[in-house]
């Protein structure tokens, strides 16, 4: 048991396990379509947890490159009638390019200086979004055509559910492949110690750029797919609450835990929907839950709780 | 040069209210390394309470203290339910603490207020005097000038009193405090009390011209947060300055290039300034242990 779980691929069977019997479970089309966006920010989690959680840097402006990639599959596929499929992996290129040009200047900032500058550098993407109008609808949004594939129309929520299910293993699958490659060793090492990483010969600022290149790819992605399924696009995507909201996933589930960002996903996203029947307490309630689980659980819900297992059972 | 004055002084009535967020940011970090999130929302429950017992019909002079009082009591539960029971959790996990604390509060606030945007009369009248050729509301003479009295308040509480040079002691090295005997407990939870006071006067001074609701409290803190940083964590004088710069931004952003964009200004040149000096105006340059 203990090898099983200590097994590279752990993270991403367990997920697919749990993405295949949720299918069986979940009563009603309405469940199916939680599920869904459950997988779709857990996507982004993952990548921002591999940047997090692994390089050790923080991002509050991901939310700008998830509204860049939904933004993608809402305005080529009108303005330039590109394949929404071509659409998302733009969207995913011109991610991966922007981070790729900011993230040299912005990654040589430590902390909460580096905090302040990608929380900047989501605003900016945020408010071009929310006030070029002519090209994005401003802050009322803009429908998305709908899918098709080989003249089939994609639609209804357990077709998503399957799509943004298989999209949430690949990611899983990706990252834990990328962790146990050695970049990731190397980007563990600069996470223990940037100083300790170079003296070992380390290439400190190559591996933040690439990690930061990748967090921003699954952002991107996983904003379009948002967007696919909603088929409507709002500025609030870009927005930085939902950067705050995306840092906030990946530490309650647990830095550095593939399946740690499910868990932290899972719980942001359905948490708000239940709370709805208390109405005016959802805030209250969920703030007093965030707080509770911090203390109790500090070091996130997944690692917290398997330091707990290990320890009761020797 | 009206326009020009104009924007200034508008600038600069905002920026006091980010200094004064960015002051209550440096001094819970100086003390306890915990970056509060909540800060901005110390700023709303300043002038919502006020705002709620003066239509009570309670005189303004008394809603004002009391109003600090119920922010400095938040300030220290926040401290003594929140953030003292996870003491040596890393930094990020303090951080969503302070994240949650501040969703908490704010949905504290539309239940014990409402969701309305409400305005406090002006102190002294509303009839703008004219300096220059531009028009100054008697109200930003009140948060400019509350917030110099605030900055002198701190700066003789720090230097010249017992307390406030066992606060810098707890700053500098709260292990070596703790031995020259310190109740550094105390001392943190003194500067979250300090902060939420701070943090609540700048909410009643500026409620008059901003005015004021249930969740300025989460834009408050992102503003205050990146003044602090802009003028380098840590450092009370780069946090005024900050405030100020980041008010200023904002104003003659919004005058001359744009009004739309007038956030984006204010972090462009934010991120430029962090490009040449990434510690911020006053930061020292660090190095990292191994």
């Amino acid at each position: 048991m203990r090898a099983l779980l200590a097994h590279r691929l752990a993270a991403p069977v367990a997920i697919a396990l749990i993405v295949v019997a949720l299918a069986f479970i979940l009563p009603s089309n309405f469940y199916l379509r939680v599920a869904a966006l459950v997988w779709i920010s857990a996507l982004a989690v993952i990548g921002l947890n591999l940047l997090m959680g692994f390089a050790g840097q923080v991002s509050l402006g991901h939310a700008g490159f998830f509204g860049l990639g939904a933004y993608a599959v809402a305005v080529l596929p009108a303005q330039f009638s590109l394949h929404p499929l071509l659409a998302l992996l733009a969207g995913a290129l011109v991610c991966g390019l922007i981070a790729f040009v900011v993230g040299r200047p912005i990654l040589r900032l430590k902390g909460h200086y580096l905090a302040v500058a990608t929380l900047g550098f989501g605003i900016l993407i945020a408010m071009a979004i929310a006030n070029e109008s002519w090209l994005t609808g401003g802050p009322d949004g803009m429908p998305v055509s709908r899918l098709t594939l080989f003249g089939w129309r994609v639609r209804g929520a357990s077709t998503w559910y399957w799509i943004t299910g298989a999209l949430l293993v690949l990611g899983a699958w990706l990252a834990v492949n990328l962790v146990a490659s050695p970049t990731g060793r190397a980007l563990r090492a600069l996470h223990d110690s940037e100083v300790a990483a170079r003296v070992a010969g380390v290439d400190v600022a190559h591996y933040k750029l690439i990690v930061f290149v990748i967090s921003a790819v699954y952002a991107s992605v996983a904003g379009s797919a948002l967007a696919l399924v909603n088929g409507f696009v709002t500025p609030d995507s870009a927005n930085f609450i939902h950067s705050i909201e995306l840092v906030t996933m990946v530490v309650l589930g647990g830095m550095g835990s593939v399946f740690g960002s499910l868990v932290g996903a899972a719980i942001l996203v359905v948490l708000p929907q239940v709370l709805t029947t208390f109405h005016d307490y959802e805030h209250l309630l969920l703030g007093l839950m965030m707080m509770v689980i911090m203390i109790v659980l500090r070091s996130g819900i997944v690692p917290s709780l398997a330091a707990l297992i290990r320890r009761t059972r020797p | 040069m009206p326009d020009f004055l104009q924007f200034c002084v508008s600038g600069l009535t905002v920026g006091a209210v980010y200094a004064l967020v960015a002051l209550g940011f440096t001094i819970i970090y100086n003390a306890s390394d915990v970056v509060n999130f909540a800060q901005g929302e110390f700023v709303m429950i300043g002038g919502m309470t006020t705002v709620f017992i003066t239509a009570a019909g309670v005189p303004l002079h008394f809603a004002i203290p009391a109003a600090i009082l119920a922010a400095m009591v938040i300030g220290l539960l926040l401290h003594r339910l929140a953030i003292e029971p996870a003491r040596g959790a890393s930094a990020v996990t303090l951080i969503i603490i302070t994240i949650g604390a501040s969703i908490f509060l704010r949905g504290g606030a539309q239940i014990v207020f409402d969701k309305q945007f409400h305005s406090l009369p002006a102190f002294s009248g509303d009839t703008p005097v004219m300096i220059g050729g531009a028009a100054v509301l008697p109200q930003s003479f009140w948060v400019l000038g509350g917030a110099a009295v605030i900055v002198a308040l701190l700066w003789f509480f720090f230097n010249r009193t017992l307390l406030g040079k066992a606060v810098l002691a707890t700053a500098a090295n709260r292990l070596a405090a703790r031995l020259v005997g310190i109740n550094t407990s105390f001392v943190v939870g003194f500067s979250f009390v300090l902060s939420a006071a701070i943090g609540a006067i700048a909410g009643i001074l500026v409620a008059p011209i901003t005015l004021t609701s249930y969740d300025i409290g989460a834009l408050l803190a992102l503003k205050g947060f990146a003044a602090a940083m802009l003028g380098g964590m840590g450092n009370p004088l780069g946090a005024i300055v900050g405030g100020l710069a980041v008010g200023l931004l904002e104003a003659l952003g919004a005058g001359y290039i744009s009004s739309t964009y007038k956030d984006a200004i204010a972090f462009i040149v934010i991120l430029a300034v962090l490009f040449v000096l990434p510690g911020g105006f006053f930061g020292r340059a660090s190095t990292e242990r191994v």
